[in-house]
């Protein structure tokens, strides 16, 4: 095959053909993308979870993952999150031109063994090659359709007064792997994605404890944003112990230095599970049991019914408000 | 962190009792990150009644006057031209509304750092394009910035250049204790007097008898220095006290001070909401005004006044907290921000409006 990405790669014709064919079909083969028709017919038992989410990552390798692996975790994630098992998977890559075809042979290759570790197949995509500066060498879209196996199923506005909020592992990691990897700072504290598929930690613990009333995976925005979602979607006022939020020493390390807060990091291989307390000590069990959960811990209570609001109990015993974030994270001065 | 947990309210029940025995206390901060830590670890929520925290003018965004952010914007909008900066400029508003990222989305270009350096290595990598960068802040940040511009001379880089708006602590004390601004005590920042030293805050107990400590930042630092400070009112033993001595000698650096000396010089500054205070700002010696950027560009700027019912200058004097200023949560938020003191990190507005005031 060529070297490099082409403007024809894209338009339909035989090179289109030769690279659907050459290198889709040939990393992702499965028996419902194999026809490539249009698209894919599929036996999906109702209720359906349906997911989407376009990666435009910088850089598109990282420590610990790819825009590829991240693609097809993330998608997994949103779909799981909703109580359902994924099963399939679509992509779509918007490629600029002249992007080297080991490259792009190298992120589908990990998203194969990212598909194939979460248990789902990639069965339908679409290709377009852009002119040169059009877009930062690759974006992708991935599209997830699981079963909804809990009933009913989590949702962001069921946290209730009495509840107990248990995160499964470390946060920040993922944004402050990104943030070193980009500048190229800051690489001796070896900071690495958490990037990973969590639907069968969350399957099995759906299976375990079955009233669990929220699941949300911290992504953009860290952990203080996606609690303030949940706690105003849910109208509660929700209280957060700090020292009992896990974060690695380097995490911690390197956040300091460049001014920054792991609250408000990405999180691609973590979730948060809003449950009554009384099931809180089953839940760890489960989660803990997982090579991705051993560091799973109870963080939080929900305290009460009102304004979304979340309390911040602080390592040294006082508080204050823990609120979103207006947009960017962006380093301080002095 | 339990140890830490239970020295905290060992100092907070001395604090306490401190406070009873001079019947109130008032401290004021001059430093964004003093701002910051009080609020981020909860302390605040800890002090006993009786303790007042004010924030002075210690966030060096903040303390830009409208008429040095016209400079800066109106730079970005030049041909060819790159306005380098650190993140905290990016969201602060001009006398239109216009801040440097909707510039940016617009199609000016602007190039975040963390450091100067950074600046300077664009410019050497884009032979092509001027580079400015915007020189704001305290000393913690005016010797790296005089490191740059010296480093920029001997590499030969001759698309670089530095918009300076550098201001001083010290200056900006006196001319606050002066004024009449009310305080039993200052806390003084940590930062800033590794490059300083501990010896120019003189003045502070010996001219105005009110009694100082330079304060590390984590909140056993901080609640240690304020016992200090109400000790010293109630033994009447008024002086500078260096609290920070892991991070701050006597002689503070030196090294930066004589790199701060060979670049700039210093000059009468613009401080928002306070006007002019002399000799509290940095301009840059003529030796290097090739590296000026008010030399090189001639920017006009504009002469403008605060928004109205906008509060920021007596908030940074610390004559009011930001719930007496009328824009407060109102108007001014930190997604439509006002003045300064809302959209900057450290700026004591934006602190009470995200932190709360447990």
């Amino acid at each position: 095959m060529e070297q490099r990405i082409l403007l024809d790669h894209g338009s339909g014709g035989v090179a289109s053909h030769r690279l659907i064919r050459g290198l889709f079909l040939e990393k992702f083969f499965n028996e419902y993308l194999q026809p490539l028709d249009d698209g894919a017919l599929l036996d999906v038992s109702s209720p359906i979870s349906f997911s989407t989410d376009t990666y435009t990552i910088d850089p598109i390798f990282f420590p610990g993952g790819d825009i590829g692996s991240l693609a097809i975790h993330g998608t997994v994630n949103d779909v799981a999150m909703m109580g359902a098992r994924p099963r399939f998977v679509s992509c779509g890559f918007v490629i600029e031109e002249g992007l080297e075809v080991s490259c792009l042979e190298r992120i589908v290759s990990s998203m194969a063994r990212a598909a194939q570790d979460a248990g789902v197949r990639v069965v339908t995509g679409d290709t377009k090659v852009v002119p040169r500066g059009s877009v930062d060498k690759i974006f992708i879209n991935t599209t997830g359709i699981g079963e909804v196996v809990l009933d009913p199923p989590p949702r962001g506005n069921r946290a209730m007064p009495g509840d107990v909020i248990i995160v499964s592992g470390s946060i920040g990691d993922h944004g402050l792997a990104i943030m070193t990897s980009r500048e190229g700072i800051l690489l001796d504290l070896g900071i690495v994605s958490d990037s990973a598929p969590l639907n069968h930690m969350v399957l099995s613990l759906i299976e375990e404890v079955p009233h669990i009333h929220v699941l949300r995976d911290p992504t953009r925005g860290g952990l203080a944003t996606t609690l303030n979602e949940i706690a105003t979607q849910s109208q509660v006022e929700i209280e957060i112990e700090e020292e009992m939020i896990p974060v690695k020493d380097s995490v911690k390390q390197g956040c300091s230095l460049l001014g920054l807060d792991p609250l408000y990091l990405a999180n691609e291989g973590k979730f948060l599970c809003i449950l009554p307390e009384k099931f809180a000590h089953k839940a760890l069990g489960v989660l803990r049991s997982h090579p991705r959960g051993r560091d799973a811990t109870v963080i939080g209570r929900v305290l009460k019914k009102g304004p979304g609001q979340i309390l911040l109990k602080t390592e040294i015993g006082g508080r204050r408000l823990l609120t979103m974030l207006e947009g960017e994270h962006l380093p301080r001065i002095c | 962190m339990a140890g830490g947990r239970k020295e905290i309210h060992g100092l907070v029940e001395r604090m306490k009792t401190l406070v009873e025995r001079c019947g109130g206390f008032s401290f004021m901060e001059v430093c964004g990150t003093h701002t910051v830590a009080i609020f981020q670890s909860g302390l605040r929520s800890l002090f006993p009644e009786g303790l007042r925290h004010i924030s002075g003018p210690g966030c060096p965004v903040c303390v830009t006057h409208a008429r040095d952010i016209s400079l800066g914007m109106e730079l970005v909008r030049g041909e060819g031209i790159v306005l380098a900066t650190f993140g905290d400029m990016m969201r602060v508003p001009d006398a239109q509304g216009m801040s440097l990222k909707m510039l940016r989305a617009k199609g000016a270009r602007v190039h975040v750092c963390y450091s100067p350096l950074d600046a300077l290595d664009l410019a050497q990598r884009e032979p092509g394009v001027e580079v400015v960068f915007w020189g704001i802040g305290f000393e913690t940040t005016s010797p790296t910035v005089a490191a740059t511009i010296k480093e920029a001379q001997q590499r030969g880089v001759s698309n670089f250049s530095v918009l300076p708006a550098h201001k001083l602590i010290p200056p900006a004390l006196d001319f606050l204790l002066s004024s009449g601004v009310e305080v039993d005590g200052l806390l003084l920042p940590g930062h800033v007097s590794t490059v300083i030293g501990v010896d120019v805050y003189g003045f502070i107990p010996h001219k105005y008898g009110v009694p100082a400590v330079i304060s590390g930042f984590e909140p056993l630092d901080i609640a240690m220095s304020i016992c200090r400070l109400m000790e010293m009112k109630l033994s009447g033993r008024v002086e500078v006290f260096n609290q920070y001595t892991r991070a701050v000698k006597r002689n503070g650096n030196p090294r930066a001070r004589a790199l701060l000396e060979e670049v700039f010089e210093r000059d009468d500054a613009l401080w928002r909401g306070i006007g002019i205070i002399k000799g509290s700002g940095l301009r840059i010696r003529d030796s290097y005004s090739a590296m000026d950027a008010l030399k090189r560009f001639n920017p006009k700027g504009s002469d403008i006044s605060d928004p109205p019912g906008c509060r920021c200058g007596e908030v940074l004097q610390g004559k009011i907290t930001p719930p007496m200023c009328p824009l407060f949560k109102k108007r001014c938020t930190p997604m439509s921000p006002v003045g300064p003191c809302m959209v900057s990190t450290e700026g004591s507005c934006a602190a009470y409006y995200k932190y709360g005031t447990c």
